[in-house]
């Protein structure tokens, strides 16, 4: 059944994934636009590298409330590793380095959180049980995260089409991490704490490109209720897929919408051709029964070695460690994604669980240029007793970690025998996925003893429903009915100011259009100029809005205006007062003056500089086409006289 | 099962409703609200929550609440009971190795969950702490003994005389090193009461605890127990002694003498630290640095003094500005024996306490002062007022510790009713108690913010 071969991400086609069974699901994390972290009174959303102190701490496995130890756990403590939390005083409190219990829940956080599930159309819980995911690798110190669900069971539209959302969970955020190298790891803390929503959607997407479309949507809906934060960070998703006969992988930090076709078909190219070397091995008599392996120490071997990597591990003293994969000659060459191969699903777990951080970190016989010589190589395998028909993987390291590496080769190689190992990859630049960690079970989840449960009244779900905004979708239904002009309708339907446009349009009486330049337009020049959607007031627009309809502002001063109340706030009682035509004089002959006396090219300019002046003078306080008027008819007498 | 098993934790209207669909704690259930169905593990209930939810973990792993008017109906699709088992193995014996015992308290020294109540219980057995503290086992070979399964805050001198008796037996069979596990809020009260119990131990008598519970992965209790149970068995001190996190980072403990030491933080890690002194020694995985030389060494002998007596008529009386004498008087008025006083700056109270400090001395009780700056001597002498109520038969204590006073004054009770002869005992430290002298680093208590400070924290790891 696995005939079927990948071809270029350009040339499949929507058949060509159902033939494989491709299914891809999202889980989308949004930071929530709050004042406090979540459970402590840390200010959110500051974010800085400088650090004023550092923590060492390691992580240990626990067990579940169940009694078992989680895969995922035993992984971590396989790798050993110290952890380096990196402390900024304005950030960080005790409790996020887990020296005090935490705070109550954040109830502006959870009202979001809410908000954003009803949104989703989730059946939503009555009683909120916070629970800890526990987290080995050393992104929050307290070694799990405090998430609780907030509703499942929900379905988003899409195309003629529904999407299914399992859940939506409330979380803490985990740190940054600042690099990896050895037995190492070190974090900064500042985005440790924020509240987070995860929103995980059924495997429901059919083809790579529906992935995008439907994080576009989940990711609109989510800023449609202008209570998330924007911004580098703010919105993360992680994606998953499969294949027929593979495994559900998840796919962790993807950095842009855009990305995941790519990622995801890749994904499903790596599961698909790894079920095909599956069918190769058992051709060849490999399976899960039949695998075996050997392994040896060749130090002694390669003491003289020309290859920089292990010639520099054995002046460090270290050792050189060999495994033989009998009958698997070549199939470490075996193509998995884009110009990756089977020896790279080796090298990274060497790479996570042995810490062997440094690449290349294996080398193997089916692949001998430009590392060891032909005579080492022709000893290495001797020392093994190799054939023709086998492979065998080197690496090198201090003895503990060649001993672990040894051990996971084996353990990587006899999983090609079963199958898609479970794990959760990491997305990479050029498109392809790398091992992150073995997929953590339900195991992980225990409930916090620190927290009670925080009951959910009606009373509270009435006012949130109240604020909750009609879904972006009807509104650019909406706008298109009223004529909104085209470039304005995707935007302004999920800009925190959207709600201001039914305001605008139907009580105080604007245009359609006009609603949309001083809501959507306007606001966008300022972000361009740097300003962020958080800087703007409702109450400041809404006040411009309606000195307009009173008369007090002119259409063509709102610009200028928010400008000014993005600075200083608004205040319609400290507007200049209006002007009448009759007042333009005076301006008209003050701007005549300067423009005489700046060098022009022709005299002929002059009516229109002045114009220009006199309307950086008065603009707002009487409308444009009064002064073009007036400064016409100056012009005009002056002419005739 | 009993109705109580069956229902953990549930009341009315949750417990009505549960019988009525047929489903119990430990039910695969699935239950069907006007809009919706949930499926999931009924789970047991907090003791404290209301009646009003029924709680159901969903297979992602996750617990949710269900409000029991909101169920339409529930139907029993399986039933999976849980079972608490932390991996035991065996603790493995090694005729090399020395034998340390470890007498567990209660605390949270290695534990697992009880989910119903959201508490943590112990593992306590070797094969239980084997199986979550592995490295325990190329240390010694160990034996446990759970004494008590109380939390801290519920030790008391019943206790502490059982707890001093067991370990004077221990050492008389020839036990390498003791350790105590215990909750950390007043394991300085227990470490003071065995200081002043088991005397001339030639063996560590080690107290450890943990700041944050075993059942998560940034516990500090499975290096608190390697240290303590590396100290048991290889330092070269032989005191009472409180091993606990050095800083908050996972570096090294600090061996603090049981006399002078205090938590000092609610939660922190590094919560203890020696007043008006300097701990004995640091530990970690591999190596003891010593601090200082004035320590009892370990001996060969199994000489030890038990003395386990204790009066609990003794109390202490914290001062505040207007304290009035009633407060003191309701001591005397109920039996009090002994009285210690937490006084103000160098040991000091208001004057209108002074009538009933009176009626305390001509009552036969036993007032002693010690200060509630915890750092410094207790000097009643420099001012007039410390003067007066010394007359009054106010006895200072130097620079011992407000609690420790406390424990010292209940076992010098217990020995006897002559008060002189209690202030005998009172005025003669046993093990550091009193010190003769603080020296300049026994005051350290470093103020965030000043530059120089914040750089030096900068600098090294809390």
């Amino acid at each position: 059944m696995y005939e079927f071969e990948f071809k270029p991400f350009e040339e499949m086609t929507p058949e060509d994934y159902a033939t494989v069974g491709f299914k891809s699901g999202l889980e989308v994390h949004q930071q929530l636009l709050t004042e406090s972290k979540l459970f402590c009174r840390c200010p959110a959303g500051r974010y800085s590298n400088t650090f004023h102190a550092e923590i060492l701490r390691h992580m240990r496995p626990t067990l579940s409330e169940l009694g078992e130890y989680d895969g995922t756990a035993l992984m971590e403590f396989k790798t050993q590793k110290e952890i380096i939390y990196r402390v900024n005083k304005e950030t960080v409190c005790t409790y996020e380095m887990d020296d005090t219990p935490p705070f109550m829940m954040d109830d502006e956080a959870l009202d979001i959180a809410l908000e954003i599930s009803m949104l989703s159309n989730l059946s939503l819980v009555d009683e909120v049980h916070i629970a800890r995911k526990q987290y080995l690798d050393g992104s929050i110190p307290t070694g799990f995260q405090r998430t609780a669900i907030c509703g499942v069971h929900g379905r988003v539209p899409y195309g003629d089409r529904t999407i299914g959302m399992i859940q939506l969970g409330i979380e803490e955020d985990s740190c940054r991490e600042i690099s990896d190298v050895g037995h190492r790891r070190t974090y900064n803390t500042d985005r440790l704490g924020m509240p987070l929503i995860e929103l995980v959607t059924e495997p429901d997407m059919k083809t790579p490109q529906e992935v995008a479309e439907v994080a576009q949507i989940l990711r609109k809906m989510m800023r449609s209720t202008g209570r998330v934060r924007r911004g580098i960070g703010a919105t993360r998703a992680d994606t998953n897929a499969s294949v027929t006969g593979g495994t559900r992988i998840e796919i962790k930090g993807v950095p842009k919408i855009g990305m995941m076709p790519l990622l995801t078909y890749n994904e499903a190219q790596r599961q698909w051709n790894l079920l095909r070397l599956r069918e190769e091995l058992k051709r060849r008599g490999i399976t899960e029964s039949s695998f075996t392996y050997t392994d040896k120490d060749i130090t002694r071997i390669l003491r003289k070695t020309r290859f920089t990597p292990i010639a520099d591990a054995m002046k460090e003293g270290h050792v050189v460690g060999a495994v033989k994969l009998p009958g698997w000659a070549d199939l470490l060459r075996w193509q998995t994604q884009d110009n990756t191969v089977f020896s790279r699903e080796i090298a990274d777990r060497v790479r996570v669980i042995a810490c062997l951080t440094v690449l290349p970190n294996i080398i193997h016989s089916d692949s001998m240029s430009e590392t060891l010589s032909g005579a080492e190589w022709k000893e290495a395998k001797n020392a093994l007793d190799c054939t023709a028909d086998d492979t065998i993987v080197i690496v090198w390291g201090s003895e503990q970690d060649v001993e672990t590496a040894k051990k996971e080769i084996a353990i990587r190689a006899k999983e090609a025998t079963i199958g898609i190992p479970s794990e959760t990859r990491q997305a990479l630049r050029d498109g392809t996925t790398g091992f992150e960690r073995i997929l953590p079970g339900p195991q992980r989840m225990y409930p916090d003893t620190d927290l009670p449960p925080i009951r959910v009244t009606p009373e509270r779900l009435e006012r949130i429903r109240a604020r909750m905004p009609v879904q972006f979708w009807e509104r650019q239904k909406r706008y298109r009915e009223l004529g909104v002009p085209e470039d304005a309708i995707e935007g302004l339907s999920i800009s925190p100011l959207a709600p201001l446009f039914d305001e605008a349009v139907d009580t105080m009486g604007f245009t359609p259009t006009e609603a949309a330049v001083m809501l959507w337009r306007y606001p966008r020049r300022l972000r361009r100029k740097g300003w962020h959607y958080d800087d703007f007031r409702t109450d400041d627009i809404r006040g411009i809005l309606m000195a307009v309809k009173d008369g007090r502002l002119t259409l063509d001063g709102v610009l200028n205006t928010m400008r000014r109340a993005l600075k200083n706030g608004f205040d319609a009682d400290a507007l200049p007062p209006r002007l009448e035509k009759k007042d333009l004089t005076s301006f008209i002959e003050k701007a005549k003056q300067q423009v005489r006396y700046s060098s022009l090219h022709s005299e002929d300019n002059i009516p229109n500089l002045t114009l220009d002046r006199v309307m950086d003078e008065v603009r707002g306080r009487i409308p444009g086409s009064d002064v073009a008027e007036e400064v016409a008819a100056y012009f005009a007498k002056e002419v005739q006289a | 099962m009993s109705d109580s098993e069956t229902y953990k934790g549930y009341k009315d209207p949750a417990l009505s409703t549960m019988k009525k669909f047929g489903i119990r704690v430990w039910s695969d259930a699935v239950l069907t609200t006007d809009d919706d169905s949930f499926e999931g593990i009924v789970l047991p209930r907090s003791e404290t929550a209301d009646g009003d939810h029924i709680v159901i973990k969903m297979i992602t792993g996750y617990n949710v609440g269900l409000r029991v008017d909101r169920i339409r109906d529930a139907k029993e699709v399986g039933f999976k009971e849980a079972h608490y088992k932390i991996p035991e193995k065996e603790f493995p014996y090694d005729p090399k190795k020395s034998r340390v015992v470890l007498l567990g308290t209660g605390g949270t020294i290695a534990s697992r969950l009880d989910y119903r109540t959201g508490a943590v219980i112990p593992a306590f057995t070797p094969g239980e702490l084997y199986g979550s503290v592995p490295e325990l086992a190329d240390l010694c070979n160990l034996e446990t003994e759970k004494l008590f399964g109380v939390f801290s805050e519920n030790m008391g001198p019943e206790q502490y005389i059982t707890l001093a008796k067991r370990i004077g037996d221990e050492i008389e069979k020839g036990v390498r090193g003791i350790v105590v596990g215990h909750g950390t809020d007043t394991m300085h009260h227990t470490a003071a009461a065995l200081s002043f119990m088991v005397q001339n131990s030639p063996v560590p008598i080690v107290m450890v605890g943990s700041q944050r519970s075993s059942d998560r992965p940034s516990s500090d209790a499975a290096l608190n127990l390697i240290h303590s149970v590396k100290t048991a068995a290889d330092c070269d001190i032989a005191e009472v002694m409180v091993c606990m996190f050095g800083p908050t980072s996972d570096e090294y403990g600090l061996l603090h003498r049981g006399t002078r030491v205090r938590k000092m933080h609610s939660s922190y890690r590094s919560t203890f630290r020696t007043l008006s002194d300097i701990p004995l020694a640091m530990v970690d995985r591999n190596k003891f640095s010593y601090l200082r030389d004035d320590v009892h060494r370990r001996r060969n002998d199994r000489d030890v003094n038990v003395n386990a007596v204790f009066d609990d008529r003794v109390g202490i009386l914290y001062y505040y500005p207007n304290m009035k004498a009633d407060m003191m008087d309701m001591m005397v008025e109920n039996g009090y024996k002994g009285i210690v006083i937490a006084g103000t700056g160098l040991g000091h109270v208001n004057k209108p306490l002074y009538p009933a400090l009176k009626r305390a001395q001509d009552a036969g009780v036993a007032v002693y002062m010690t200060v509630q700056t915890l750092w410094g001597y207790a000097q009643m002498y420099v001012y007039e007022t410390g003067r007066e109520m010394m007359d009054l038969g106010v006895i200072p204590l130097q620079n011992m510790l407000p609690e420790v006073a406390y424990i010292k004054l209940g076992w010098a009770l217990g020995q006897t009713d002559d008060l002189d002869r209690v202030k005998e005992i009172m005025l003669e430290p046993v093990n550091g108690e009193i010190t003769t002298r603080e020296p300049y680093n026994g005051y350290l208590v470093f103020q965030g913010g000043i530059p120089e400070v914040d750089e030096f924290v900068s600098e090294i790891r809390r």
